[in-house]
């Protein structure tokens, strides 16, 4: 195998697994550790300035983070039910504990001449604000809505999301002089180009909740509900009462909160019925264990027929029941068991079956170009559209995600508008931020924790049962305690304090081989990737999971470091008598839009390099 | 040495053996010995043997004197016994261990300090008695723990970290092994796992006494230019004259050579030996080859490894001594005390 290059910064970056897999490629490890600290306030501007939004990502997170987390690899067959890090809620515990961090906002440039204008004001539109407003752009924000969030506003219901927390976080943007122009509907792109902007970003969502056609649909459809549309008048206070028996259908997040908002609102049968099968379905599998744990039954393989109706009044629906089969390809059809269809008695059904990108309002001639799936046409990491001034972002690009998705491209976007703006090619884009520093403070010590926690993952407690479901405002989960935070932040492997390998210092004395936990390093003569993989000390057959070469040694062989399940102890380097092995902090910030982003910038530091 | 103890978690592939162990339960607490310490190799590679053997932890003794080679032992095998002697008597208290109890399995660990300065008298007479034991000498030629002097073992010429130069002549263990009557005698080095961990499974398995002389670079004290015991001394020097293939007992010998290039030697427990040539014209069954042919060699400043000598059909102490198979110790009131009968009878046969 080739040596590895560690220079490159994705190679470091792979190895933090949890920031690798976040879109917006948040720090992970660097703000567990400032929340094992206490530091809470640092660990929340940390997040902050990544996600933009802490308090709501801490309880409401997609978190790709989680079912990449090494820890959850690492406690595989160790006598535990392997379990991730509980990332998401420890960012909760910094958005909780912090103290009033108004202070550590940006300061705002002067106005530099650039008008920006969102449409919509929901977690894609604010970030670009966010990252535009503080450089001196008057960015204005205009959502139909009484108050910016979007569909975090709108969407997740308060038993999961207090609207205080929307508000604070919304507000930090809010109050960098946006214009927020809110009750205001945007109905047609041209009249908002006429305008002249200098850069227009669509963050409006993916705002029209899927139907379901079946028999049966007209003629009860007093009694059935589209999930989002029904979620948003929840949220509005325009709906506080459901009908006792409710059928939710659907198998995402959206019906997970229509059936626990249900539960909340008199829905004393509430269940849910999906088309696949359990595992199959898209809600997140803690979304679907916190509905059962509430008490609603999931029905699987259930496909409905039709609604059934007599008088105009919905009595409930029909399903046809399925198996799955699985052709060579693996794609999945749903068969026909043939056993007789089943009829499930309800007052209120609530389609929660996808959601729909729609643009109505924007005109054929504004040069702007959609696919065959009415989604725009983007440049590749850009965001840009066809009109080199539109961009688009959130839901709105490429269907419907989540908020740290969309938080991400907000960031991409600013980047694009920031460059656009001084004359910059937008496909060039600015190289993450990137940081090695030793960490190490003396023979035996490190600045940062190295003894590897045994603790299994600990549990958020929640609110007791009937109060929660008493009613839809008072918040589920309560978050960990400070003590709680502590030990469930030591389980944190420190995956981004690095294990760097000097080739030219080693004495290949073994001590690291001999002392590795997890028998990651071996010394042997280089070969095939596949062949070295199968021959180290332990198999790496996670191929997903690289494995770090170095150069030849005096011996001839070559020293082979699996990243797979390394613990981070430092072990190996305490271990080894040369300092061939340092643990190095690697620290990665994705470059904002600013000046770090532009080319004057990388002209400037290549200068100073040359010189 | 290290602060944090080794961190329990384990790679989530490792297996256990036949009697139900991972590599990892044969280990002990984490070393306190310097960091890059060849003897913590050495450790390594009686784990792995011990592991790769389905020894039951507990049916091990590991006996040990006095320097940094004899603090070894609490670094592995957690679960066995273990005994700390005074400086240099090792060999002794092994001796008795083995008379009283001929059932376990025993592991002497010393050094060079241990066993060629003050304890070569207890060397010498354990070689020449043929106690069952596997007798590990981790050699780094440097006394560590008071700071650096020469050792016994330091060759004559090599150079101190600070520059003195030793004039005394070195006491060559395996010579005397040899000439004492050992019955596996073997040299290896702590930066040679693959030959290190045959050699030691084999002497585990051998039968009668089995000495290792494994070279053990010192890197706080003895790893510099003008050292002969340095990880890069042995490398440029090592002239290894066999690589030795373990087979345990009932396992399929499969791979092949072509013949005058291996030989396999049965042993007592029914485990196998291949040897495999590497020097062409050395063979490990002479005793006074092997002699002349190490002399040879280090006298132009080689050092030979790998399997030195093998009597496949080793005697050991018990033998020559006709004891009973029962071990000692487990002998009751009335087998060691018979009564007056049994003492008549004794006596009537002296008459």
């Amino acid at each position: 195998m080739q040596v590895t290059n560690t220079a490159d910064p994705t190679y470091f970056h792979k190895v933090v697994d949890c920031q690798w897999a976040c879109p917006a490629h948040t720090p992970v490890p660097e703000y567990i550790r400032l929340i094992g600290q206490g530091r809470y306030d640092d660990a929340y501007m940390i997040n902050w300035v990544s996600n933009v939004f802490p308090g709501v990502l801490g309880r409401t997170c997609d978190r790709p983070c989680e079912p990449a987390c090494r820890r959850g690899r690492v406690e595989e067959n160790n006598g535990a039910q392997p379990e991730p890090v509980a990332i998401c809620r420890l960012k909760r515990v910094a958005a909780d504990l912090k103290a009033d961090v108004s202070a550590r906002m940006p300061g705002i440039a002067p106005f530099n001449g650039k008008r920006i204008v969102c449409v919509g004001a929901g977690p894609s539109s604010l970030t670009v604000a966010r990252d535009l407003a503080p450089l001196g752009y008057e960015v204005t924000l205009f959502d139909g809505e009484a108050k910016a969030g979007g569909f975090i506003r709108t969407q997740i219901p308060r038993f999961r999301l207090p609207e205080a927390v929307i508000d604070e976080e919304t507000n930090y943007i809010l109050d960098m002089g946006v214009k927020f122009h809110s009750g205001q509907r945007i109905n047609s792109m041209q009249a908002l180009l006429a305008q002249g902007y200098d850069a227009v970003f669509v963050g409006s969502g993916a705002p029209r909740g899927r139907d379901l056609h079946v028999p049966g649909r007209t003629e009860a459809a007093e009694h059935i509900h589209i999930g989002i549309d029904w979620l948003a008048s929840v949220s509005f206070g325009h709906i506080s009462r459901i009908g006792e028996r409710v059928i939710v259908l659907g198998g995402g997040n959206t019906a997970m909160d229509c059936c626990r908002s249900a539960r909340r609102l008199g829905g004393s049968d509430v269940k849910v019925v999906v088309r696949s099968g359990y595992e199959e379905m898209k809600a997140s599998p803690w979304e679907k264990e916190d509905a059962v744990h509430e008490g609603i039954p999931i029905l699987n393989y259930h496909v409905p027929k039709s609604f059934e109706h007599s008088a105009g009044k919905l009595t409930g629906m029909t399903f046809e029941l399925v198996r799955a089969e699985y052709d060579a390809k693996g794609k999945r059809s749903l068969i026909p068991t043939g056993e007789a269809d089943v009829f499930i008695a309800c007052d209120t059904v609530l389609v929660a079956v996808g959601q729909e990108n729609a643009f109505p309002w924007i005109e054929s001639d504004c040069g702007i170009d959609f696919d065959k799936w009415g989604l725009p046409v983007l440049g590749k990491g850009t965001f840009q559209s066809s009109n080199p001034k539109v961009f688009f972002g959130g839901d709105a690009a490429y269907g419907p995600k989540n908020i740290i998705t969309a938080v991400a491209h907000g960031h991409e976007a600013a980047v694009s508008i920031d460059r656009l703006l001084h004359g910059e090619a937008l496909t060039q884009r600015p190289p993450p931020m990137t940081n090695l520093l030793s960490q190490k403070m003396g023979i035996h010590e490190w600045s940062y924790h190295n003894d590897v926690s045994n603790d299994l993952r600990f549990k958020v407690p929640w609110a007791a049962a009937e109060k929660a479901l008493a009613s839809i405002k008072v918040e589920v989960e309560l978050g960990f305690d400070a003590a709680t935070a502590f030990k469930e932040a030591s389980r944190c492997l420190n995956c981004d304090v690095q294990t760097v390998f000097n080739r030219t210092t080693c004495i290949e004395c073994d001590s690291c081989m001999d002392i590795c936990p997890m028998d990651c390093i071996s010394f042997t003569h280089n070969g095939e990737e596949t062949d070295l993989r199968a021959r180290l000390k332990a198999p790496a057959k996670n191929l997903t999971q690289d494995l770090y070469v170095s150069g030849e040694l005096k011996t001839g062989r070559i020293m082979v470091k699996d990243e797979d399940v390394c613990l981070h102890c430092g072990l190996c380097a305490e271990r080894c008598p040369t300092g061939a092995w340092d643990m190095q902090k690697f620290l990665l910030n994705t470059t904002p839009a600013g000046p770090r982003c532009r080319d004057s910038h990388f002209a400037h530091i290549v200068t100073a390099e040359a010189a | 040495m290290t602060y944090i103890a080794k961190p329990r978690m384990h790679h989530p592939t490792l297996t256990t053996n036949k009697v139900g162990y991972t590599r990892r339960d044969y280990e002990g607490p984490i070393s306190t010995l310097c960091a890059g310490c060849g003897h913590d190799s050495i450790s390594a590679a009686i784990i792995q043997a011990c592991w790769e053997l389905d020894i039951e932890p507990h049916r091990v003794a590991k006996l040990s004197g006095i320097g940094c080679s004899s603090k070894t032992p609490t670094y592995f095998l957690g679960a066995s016994h273990g005994f700390n002697t005074v400086h240099g008597r090792m060999p002794s208290v092994l001796t008795g261990a083995y008379l009283a109890n001929r059932d376990l399995l025993y592991l002497g660990v010393s050094g060079d300090g241990d066993s060629a300065s003050i304890g070569l008298g207890q060397f010498a007479n354990a070689m020449r008695r043929g106690v069952n034991m596997a007798y590990i000498v981790e050699n780094n030629g440097v006394y560590g723990l008071t700071k650096g002097q020469f050792s016994a073992t330091a060759d004559r010429g090599s150079k101190s970290k600070k520059g003195a130069i030793n004039t005394d002549s070195p006491i060559d263990l395996v010579g005397l092994a040899l000439q004492l009557g050992a019955t596996y005698v073997a040299r290896s080095f702590s930066g040679d796992k693959e030959q290190l961990i045959p050699l030691i499974k084999g002497a585990l398995a051998h039968g009668g006494a089995a000495f290792i002389d494994v070279i053990s670079p010192c890197v706080t004290f003895n790893n510099h230019s003008g050292s002969t015991k340095s990880y890069e001394f042995i490398r440029q020097h090592n002239e290894a004259v066999s690589r030795i293939d373990f087979f345990p007992p009932g396992e399929e010998i499969t791979a092949s050579y072509a013949p005058g290039e291996v030989v396999d030697v049965p042993q007592n427990d029914g485990s196998t030996l291949r040897l495999r040539k590497l020097h062409e014209d050395y063979d490990s069954t002479d005793r006074y080859a092997a002699m002349s042919y190490m002399n040879e060699h280090a006298a132009r400043g080689e050092v030979v490894t790998g399997l030195l000598y093998l009597d496949p059909l080793p005697t050991d102490l018990h033998t020559s001594l006709n004891t009973c198979d029962r071990p000692l110790n487990a002998l009751g009131v009335t087998d060691l005390c018979p009564g007056s009968q049994a003492l008549d009878k004794i006596n009537s046969g002296l008459r």
